[in-house]
């Protein structure tokens, strides 16, 4: 039975990592605008040039 | 790159880049028709930088590149000083910097402002939020100044909304966000909390004295502290707020419910009595939670808290010692000599030096027709300047400029009363004793044969009336009748609005703009035909008087030339003449002019025209009233008290006599006599409704209990106030006022069946014995009884007055 204890702080855990994840989630703004990324993600690359100097975000 | 063709286009053929008809003389690029230069250049930029796309996503997305702006109109923003307001962040080498921008409307919006990158390498980033129309860019402060960025998005058709005001909105995401977050922490609690629990449910007590039930008592001790203290603590927050005032609110019973189930279950764990109350807790929590993010409505793109700082520039074009400068509003004296640019606000009351003034005054009054200013004339602030730029001195202040002055009235410096659920709060107030009352009786009760029981009963009666579902009553019903409103046009400010609107005895309404339509004035001439010339004579007396009818026919003649009048001679009440060419022109009333006509349209204001001491006729100046006026008023009137309060003189007053009392009528009122009138309601008792559209009314509709704008575009600015109605849903207001009625008439049905399960539930506390089972099973199932009764019952009653 003792394994329980282990078993159920093992799911603790997980459960926690879960809830980090969301808290990660509201904290970077992904609940802030829920249209935009619907429709972004349709956009094709026009392919024919790379986009010149694409740079990272900061 | 194809060559590049300039021929006429056919006539009825639309711009490929913004849709608008190409006329004739237009020009064809690529095979392709457009409307002019501008759009024609946007399509080569695009077309250059391999964002053709733009185009295949939606036809015609562009936004009319026809009014070309000025490039002065940027000046500002080479100043250091307003610049740093609009940079969120900046290290000295990248900014980040969001702008409002009103023209986004499509995915080809958004397709080209994110890919605004390829045509300008020194922004590394831009992202769109559709909703609320905002574009954040960053970008590298080496390579390239903000105001080229600006320029950059104007040339684009996409000029962001630059005002200090709006940038201070970013607040209200925080206060979502963390609801999320509260929410979260508590479902995550709950669900664990409910999972050790588990074994106490399927009773389980064989494991009463192993080692495995004290671990899992500890871990839900340890699992409701984030809860109680990071979750549930707006709850005590407001709780203690409302004691510090003496007053009793929902909050209250709730606190103490969570507090007594708190104590009792942590005594529970330690002393291994029982396994204690910490799930109802946390449901509990989680639940109300829920409540508070569905009441809390927010409109992305509408504002209900404006005043004149959103509509005014950020900075002005001062001209010192012959030099063009560009200094911030705040910094504006008097003596100053400013110069507005086509399209620009004047910001303060101020003096005609030099240029052709057109001025549109449409945020103050209504009034969409510019109207002609002279050299010398004083110009009110708030009015547009349309055409070239002008020159003129400043004589006040910003903020003692006959408009902006309203603002100093002490409506706008008192904070507005936290606002909050009367009905709730009354509830409490009978609620709260009563069940302190019955927990400390049941506590006496069992006091002397068994301390522990009574102990029991006590706590226990305080868990299970822990009023959860009262409190969840208010924002599930009227949370979901905001959003069924906000479907059809009709945007309030928060649930507490619905509470005030039923308690409203008289409705105040504005004339202008509010129960009359703001364009499409019709004016039409009946009598002997005029000659070219005689028009040139009407419209040249009229120019010189500022009677709106007068500007209304000058309007109406719009284009003609203006030639000079000699003796000038303007009668109050009756009329104007003077002396052109040698002709005597007479315009103004009947009398005046010596007509005969009758009128058969009592709607109408008629202007006569005498020439040479020869009537000719007369123009019927009718003022468009919104579509069901009629009915709307005749609906209200059986029960509320109306007003009319009108800025305009009282030439209208026999049509508005039948829809209400004569000596409901007023005439001729400022700004400041619209907000004193409210004040005297109020003072005698009444509850009052403003609804008005314009700047002027921006007192009245503040000091007012509720202040509803008609809005003919809700995009526009509109003035501080508790709910916006899209111009069309005019004639609903009467269904928003029934259907909220009947808001507050679900809220009650719902407080009786939370009660009934509130008195189950003491039955079995009372007697000191309550298991915590009957608590987690009890309280969920009433909380889930009320938000599905609520929801679904609002929503029916919302079909019956037609908001499907």
């Amino acid at each position: 039975m003792s394994v329980l204890f282990i078993l159920i702080a093992a799911s603790l855990a997980i459960a926690l990592l879960f809830l980090l994840a969301f808290i990660w989630s509201v904290k970077s703004g992904q609940y802030e605008d829920d249209y935009t990324p619907s429709v972004r993600i349709l956009f094709d690359e026009t392919g024919k040039s790379k986009p010149v100097n694409k740079t990272k975000s900061i | 790159m194809p060559d590049t063709i300039y021929t006429i286009v056919n006539a009825h053929s639309t711009c490929y880049h913004c849709g608008e008809n190409c006329e004739e003389g237009s020009l064809v690029f690529d095979d392709k028709p457009f409307c002019c230069s501008g759009c024609k250049t946007v399509y080569e930029l695009l077309g250059e930088n391999n964002l053709n796309c733009y185009y295949d996503l939606n036809e015609r997305p562009g936004t009319s590149q026809k009014n070309n702006y000025d490039s002065a109109k940027f000046n500002w923003l080479d100043d250091t000083e307003s610049v740093k307001k609009l940079i969120q962040f900046n290290d000295g080498k990248v900014a980040v910097a969001t702008f409002f921008v009103p023209t986004v409307h499509c995915s080809s919006c958004i397709y080209l402002l994110e890919n605004i990158y390829k045509i300008q390498p020194a922004i590394s980033k831009s992202q769109v939020n559709f909703l609320r129309k905002e574009v954040r860019i960053t970008f590298r402060t080496d390579e390239i100044s903000l105001r080229k960025v600006v320029e950059l998005m104007v040339k684009l058709g996409y000029e962001p909304q630059l005002n200090l005001v709006d940038l201070e909105k970013a607040k209200t995401t925080i206060s979502t966000q963390k609801y999320y977050l509260k929410i979260g922490v508590a479902f995550f609690c709950f669900g664990n909390i409910m999972l050790l629990s588990f074994p106490e449910y399927l009773g389980l007590n064989s494991l009463s004295e192993h080692p495995m039930h004290k671990f899992f008592g500890y871990a839900n001790f340890l699992l409701a502290l984030p809860v109680l203290f990071y979750s549930a603590r707006e709850f005590f927050v407001s709780a203690f707020a409302a004691l510090r005032q003496r007053s009793l609110n929902m909050d209250i019973p709730i606190v103490l419910g969570m507090i007594a189930m708190f104590i009792r279950s942590s005594v529970d764990i330690f002393f291994q009595q029982g396994a204690g109350y910490m799930d109802t807790l946390a449901s509990l929590t989680l639940l109300m939670l829920v409540g508070r993010l569905f009441q809390n409505k927010t409109y992305a793109t509408l504002s209900f808290e404006r005043d004149y700082k959103s509509y005014f520039p950020v900075s002005v074009s001062v001209r010192q010692n012959g030099i063009e400068q560009t200094i911030p509003l705040s910094k504006l004296a008097v003596g100053n000599k400013i110069i507005v640019r086509n399209q620009e606000l004047i910001p303060a009351d101020a003096i005609l030096l030099k240029g052709q003034a057109m001025i549109d005054y449409s945020f103050v009054t209504g009034e969409s027709n510019p109207v002609p200013k002279e050299i010398g004339e004083k110009v009110y602030a708030g009015g547009r300047q349309i055409g070239s730029a002008i020159e003129m001195e400043i004589m006040k202040d910003v903020s003692h400029s006959y408009l902006t002055q309203l603002w100093n009235d002490d409506v706008f410096k008192n904070k507005e009363e936290a606002s909050s659920a009367e009905l709730a709060n009354k509830m409490s107030r009978y609620f709260t004793p009563i069940v302190i009352l019955i927990a400390i009786a049941a506590g006496v009760y069992w006091f002397p044969t068994d301390i522990h029981r009574a102990m029991n009963a006590f706590t226990a009666v305080l868990i299970i009336t822990c009023p959860c579902a009262l409190a969840l009553s208010t924002p599930f019903t009227l949370g979901n009748v905001i959003r069924i409103l906000g479907r059809h046009g009709i945007y309030l400010k928060n649930t507490f609005v619905i509470e005030k609107l039923t308690k409203i005895k008289t409705i105040i309404f504005d004339k202008t703009g509010t129960i009359t339509n703001k364009r499409d004035l019709n004016v039409n001439y009946k009598g002997a035909a005029l000659s070219d010339m005689e028009l040139v004579y009407i419209a040249s007396l009229t120019y010189h008087s500022s009677h709106p009818l007068s500007k209304k026919i000058f309007n109406y003649l719009n284009g003609i030339k203006i030639i000079q009048t000699k003796d000038f001679l303007e009668i109050h009440g009756k009329g104007i003449e003077g002396w052109i060419d040698d002709h005597h022109i007479k315009v103004g009333s009947v009398d005046f002019a010596g007509g005969t006509d009758m009128v058969d349209d009592s709607t109408a204001s008629t202007v006569h025209i005498n020439i040479d001491e020869l009537y000719k006729g007369y123009y019927e100046v009718k003022n468009e009233y919104r579509a069901g006026l009629n009915e709307l008023m005749n609906g209200l009137k059986k029960d509320y008290e109306l007003y009319i309060l009108s800025g305009d003189n009282d030439n209208e007053k026999q049509y508005l006599q039948e829809l209400i009392a004569p000596d409901h009528l007023l005439f001729n009122q400022q700004p400041i006599d619209k907000l004193t009138f409210i004040k005297e309601m109020q003072n005698a008792h009444h509850q009052v409704m403003m609804i008005g559209d314009g700047l002027n009314d921006a007192g009245a509709l503040m000091q007012s209990d509720v202040g509803i704008v008609i809005s003919d575009d809700t995009n526009n600015f509109s003035p501080a106030c508790d709910g916006i109605i899209d111009a069309r849903k005019f004639e609903r207001i009467q269904s928003l006022m029934q259907y909220s009625k009947t808001a507050m008439r679900i809220i009650k049905a719902s407080y009786t069946i939370s009660l009934l399960y509130n008195l189950i539930g003491i039955y079995f506390a009372v007697q000191g014995t309550m298991s915590p089972l009957v608590a987690a099973v009890l309280m969920p199932i009433s909380s889930v009884t009320i938000i599905s009764f609520s929801s679904l019952v609002s929503y029916l009653f919302g079909r019956r007055y037609d908001f499907q």
